[in-house]
């Protein structure tokens, strides 16, 4: 099924008694949700993406704006006419009930001509339990469960009246480490076998990027950007989408873009041309002060790299080594660059050779399709082509 | 298409169904709210009608266009009503202010300090809790008249200055204090009782406030123990009081005095509930029944 | 830690608890076994301190006082009445209360005025606004009249009247703390649970019966334990309403016969008040045991 939001907006009153301001959860959402895919809700706490989520089950009513399920104008529409399952973050099970009872729950809720026999009550129940591997669990209570299994029993139930589309809220948020990875990969098993259009909601980029066929990332109420997990990653719309997605997060420099030059501090990093017509960094009129944000995988150590930066530290990380180092035109407090244990003999120089100095440098080269340009202002990104290799559009 | 219409029609009805529910709902809870608070409006009004006026109307009215306060003189002049009241002030500061002495350095000694016997004595205080009242005044009664303490104060006072319920609750109270603290002042040179003054007293307040004011209703309420312990007029409570003056004061059926005094009575622990009410009702809530 | 302390604090730790100790053991451990004590010396006389022998005549006596099988009848009819009634009513209330928000902070308050009056001065309310006298029908018995019925006096007049006017005496003193305890037991249902619900598309009903119900169940025990204890103690609402001559007025209960027999008129018997009393422990006690023995079955401990 497919899902579309149209101009969604959702509005509370102000709950402060002074200013009775309104808190604007979701802002003019318009985005299309393809036929039977997995996607993933993404943005820090309080961006509206669990508000989304109650918009599109029906717990919550939109201030103005539309939701389809297919063609079906579902805006108005009670939950349970929606034909939607939801997972919520805490699994709501019934405490009181055994696991068969709960996943009974929504079928003996069916009147009408959708009544079901007992029987079929119970080979929908022992399917959907199948499918989420809790046969043998059927008759316990959810206080004898641990948290992995009660998600899965909240995925059977959510799943047991063939939902149009399933929600999950945060579901691996109450899960320790070990079972999210393990809980994620069984989320996408599940959805590849229902083909349910299946949307979840989450903080967390690694978890959305690591299952989702698309990922929504949202801030402040606003859709910051849309599209598969690594197109994303590697081509941001704006300074909150490359900050949000990526771990260790991305650099932040302040910059200047200065006769086709992109300076960091004194230093001319990259030869920038120009990118789309209106970017307008091309000629000395597209002199202007920049964000500069550099994945930590766009550094490559070289004695003659234009970037120089105080050395910090060393992290080994088995494949990987950590160089931390900062820079003064850094907004964060420190640089972090990934660099391949190739390199490390470089490194073990630079540690050597001024073991006593209190300031040793590091200098780097950039990796121009690692680099992303932002507008001090609008913050949106700039494109631009370096090296003669195409700049990436926006 | 076709769908979408029945659900339409459903939501419809739905919405009817939703409004017709509040309706009844807030008309339930307007009718209890009027059964609650007519007793005290009729009292308030029945205490400002005249004597010759109250016993005139064979239908009583709802309302009446010439309040009179004689009736307030009248229960403080006629019968002993400000020393009822008197009475049951002194019995309750006294009392509330000796068992908050005795619980909080009981609390204090399970909570925070270790000897031989703690737990089994603890165990032995929560099986007393199950002890009902009524079981053990009969000999209470007898001790006191033995001590020939009927008709005093310390009668009256020292069989309701502990609660074991109160001990437990602040000894909950008293246990969420982290030990860090305890240790710190021990390091500083703080002597236990200082401790307790400085430290775990103020932190426990809102709970020492609570069992304040439970206490404070539970005294001013008494009517079992004042009964049995006193048969002289000068050492009634508000509660002997209000049974007094209805079986032998104001002469004859003098009802609006009678509620006056009614009114008088009740009006002090109203006004302390509208102050704290947030903290009677969560105090009463945790662990509190009627009387 | 703790050993290390126990040694210089043993004694101290005995000196805090004093105090409550010299109460309790006072007033409540001593008088615990006396009563038993009382309970089987035969014709004891509190004016001569003499008693004949021991055995269980006191406790015949009582069972066969006429006094004592009226009061026991009383007590019954209102425990059986006031309790189911006053929780279920309770229950309505709260399910209520819940489901608005306007207001509702206002009509808790007010719900909850009665726990903190003086049950004997707003019984002597009850009283007029029931009471038949020579010069007024009163309050109810006029509205009785508005809508046919005949005038009853519910305070000195049929039986029936006056258990009526008890019971809903009764209800209106408790209904403040069984509200209370059932509001906030239904707020601290996780809202999730009614999501859930709706998207499942649970009727109204099947949600409260369901899901609702069984939530709260420890709470609606709780209510129906303390509420058969405290109606089997009722006392004072009783005083309030019928005065102290609660024989005379056939309303009296069984705490009330305790208090009869050791003080007032009829008093000066603490031995036949002990036998009483005890009766009156071994009936609460053997209910309380019975209800624990059926919540086992029926109530949901998450």
């Amino acid at each position: 099924m497919e899902v579309v939001l149209q101009n969604l907006t959702k509005k509370f009153p102000g709950r402060g008694r002074k200013n009775h301001e309104e808190v604007i959860a979701v802002n003019d959402f318009t985005f299309k949700i393809p036929d039977g895919k997995l996607i993933g809700l993404l943005g820090p706490s309080g961006c509206g993406k669990s508000t989304t989520l109650n918009l599109i089950s029906g717990l919550q009513k939109p201030t103005s704006g539309k939701i389809f399920f297919g063609t079906d104008d579902v805006t108005h529409l009670q939950p349970e006419h929606r034909g939607i399952g939801l997972v919520f973050q805490n699994y709501a099970l019934y405490p009181h009930l055994t696991v068969k009872q709960n996943i009974l729950f929504p079928l003996e809720n069916l009147k009408g001509k959708d009544k079901l026999s007992k029987q079929e009550m119970l080979e929908k129940a022992y399917e959907a339990a199948k499918l989420v591997q809790i046969e043998e669990l059927m008759e316990r209570k959810p206080g004898e469960l641990s948290g992995g299994q009660q998600q899965r029993v909240a995925i059977a139930r959510a799943l047991v009246k063939m939902p149009r589309v399933l929600l999950l809220d945060e579901p691996l948020s109450n899960l320790d480490a070990r079972l999210r990875l393990q809980t994620r990969e069984e989320i996408r098993r599940i959805q590849r076998e229902t083909k349910i259009t299946t949307i979840f909601v989450t903080h967390d980029q690694e978890e959305a990027m690591s299952i989702s066929d698309m990922i929504v990332v949202m801030n402040a109420g606003v859709v910051q950007q849309i599209g598969r997990p690594q197109e994303v990653y590697d081509n941001p719309a704006n300074l909150f989408v490359a900050k949000f997605l990526g771990t260790p997060p991305i650099n932040v420099f302040e910059g200047r873009i200065s006769g086709r030059k992109l300076y960091i501090g004194e230093e001319a990093v990259l030869d920038v041309s120009g990118g789309s017509e209106n970017s307008g960094i091309s000629g000395n009129s597209g002199d202007r002060e920049v964000y500069v944000g550099i994945r930590p995988e766009g550094f490559r150590l070289r004695d003659d790299g234009p970037l120089g930066c105080e050395f910090g530290s060393v992290e080994v990380m088995g494949r990987d080594i950590s160089v931390i180092s900062t820079n003064k035109a850094s907004l964060n407090a420190k640089v972090r660059s990934i660099i391949s244990t190739d390199h490390m003999g470089k490194i073990e120089k630079v540690c050597s050779a001024d073991g006593f100095s209190q300031t040793s440098y590091v200098r780097f080269a950039l990796i121009p399709h690692k680099v992303f340009l932002f507008d001090r202002k609008t913050e949106k990104r700039i494109a631009f082509q370096a090296d003669g290799t195409k700049g990436e559009e926006c | 298409m076709e769908n979408r219409n029945d659900y339409g029609v459903i939501e419809k009805k739905a919405e009817v169904r939703k409004k017709a529910a509040n309706v009844i709902t807030y008309a339930l809870l307007i009718l209890w709210a009027v059964i609650v608070l007519f007793p005290f409006y009729w009292m308030v009004l029945t205490s400002v009608k005249s004597y010759g006026a109250y016993n005139s109307e064979y239908i009583p009215k709802f309302y009446t266009l010439s309040p009179t306060f004689q009736n307030y003189v009248d229960a403080f002049t006629t019968v002993s009503l400000g020393r009822y009241l008197m009475n049951t002030a002194i019995f309750t500061v006294v009392t509330t202010a000796i068992m908050l002495v005795v619980i909080t350095l009981a609390a204090f000694a399970f909570a925070r300090l270790d000897f031989r016997g703690k737990n089994i004595v603890f165990v032995l205080f929560l099986s007393l809790m199950m002890i009902p009242n009524e079981l053990v005044i009969i000999t209470n009664f007898v001790t006191i008249t033995d001590l020939n303490m009927r008709n005093t104060f310390q009668g009256l006072i020292l069989p309701s200055v502990t609660s074991i319920f109160y001990i437990y609750l602040l000894k909950e109270n008293f246990e969420q204090i982290p030990n860090s603290l305890y240790y710190a002042a021990k390091v500083d040179g703080t002597s236990d009782l200082k401790y307790l003054w400085k430290v775990m007293i103020p932190i426990s307040k809102p709970t020492l406030i609570t069992i304040t004011i439970l206490k404070v209703i539970e005294c001013w309420n008494s009517y079992v123990w004042p009964r049995l312990i006193t048969d002289d007029e000068r050492y009634y409570l508000v509660s002997n009081g209000i049974q007094e003056i209805r079986e032998n004061g104001f002469g004859r059926e003098n009802i609006p005095a009678m509620m006056a005094a009614v009114v008088v009575i009740s009006i002090p622990l109203i006004i302390l509930f509208l102050i704290f009410r947030r903290k009677v009702m969560a105090g009463v809530a945790r662990g509190g029944t009627k009387g | 830690m703790a050993g290390k302390r126990s040694e210089h604090n043993g004694a101290k730790g005995w000196l805090y608890l004093l105090p409550a100790l010299l109460f309790l053991g006072a007033f409540m451990v001593y008088p615990l076994f006396d009563v038993f004590v009382y309970s089987f010396e035969e014709g004891y006389h509190s004016a001569s301190q003499t008693y004949f022998g021991t055995g269980l005549y006191n406790y015949s006596y009582v069972l066969h006082d006429p006094y004592f099988l009226q009061a026991v009848k009383n007590t019954l009819i209102l425990v059986v009445i006031t309790v189911p009634l006053s929780t279920g009513i309770a229950l309505l209330i709260s399910v209520g209360l819940n489901s608005i928000t306007p207001l509702r902070n206002l009509f808790q308050t007010i719900y909850f005025l009665p726990y903190v009056t003086n049950t004997l001065a707003v019984g002597l309310v009850f009283m007029i606004l029931f009471q038949k006298t020579a010069y007024s029908d009163g309050l109810i018995n006029l509205m009785i009249t508005w809508f046919g019925g005949s005038a009853v006096d519910f305070i000195d007049g049929p039986y029936w009247a006056k258990m009526f006017v008890l019971c809903f005496y009764t209800i209106w003193v408790v209904m403040p703390f069984k509200i209370l305890i059932l509001t906030s037991a239904l707020a601290s249902v996780n809202q999730e649970y009614y999501n859930a619900a709706k998207v499942d598309g649970t009727s109204a009903f099947r949600t409260f019966m369901r899901i609702t119900l069984p939530m709260i169940s420890p709470m609606i025990f709780y209510l129906i334990i303390t509420g058969f204890i405290g109606a089997f103690k009722a006392y004072s609402d009783v005083v309030a309403l019928f005065g102290t001559n609660l024989n005379a007025a056939e309303m009296n209960t069984i705490v009330g016969y305790v208090y009869d027999m050791l003080y007032g008129d009829s008093g000066g018997y603490p031995s036949y008040a002990s036998a009483a009393a005890i009766l009156l422990f071994c009936i609460v006690l053997t209910i309380t045991c019975i209800n624990l023995l059926i919540s086992k079955k029926n109530v949901h401990y998450s």
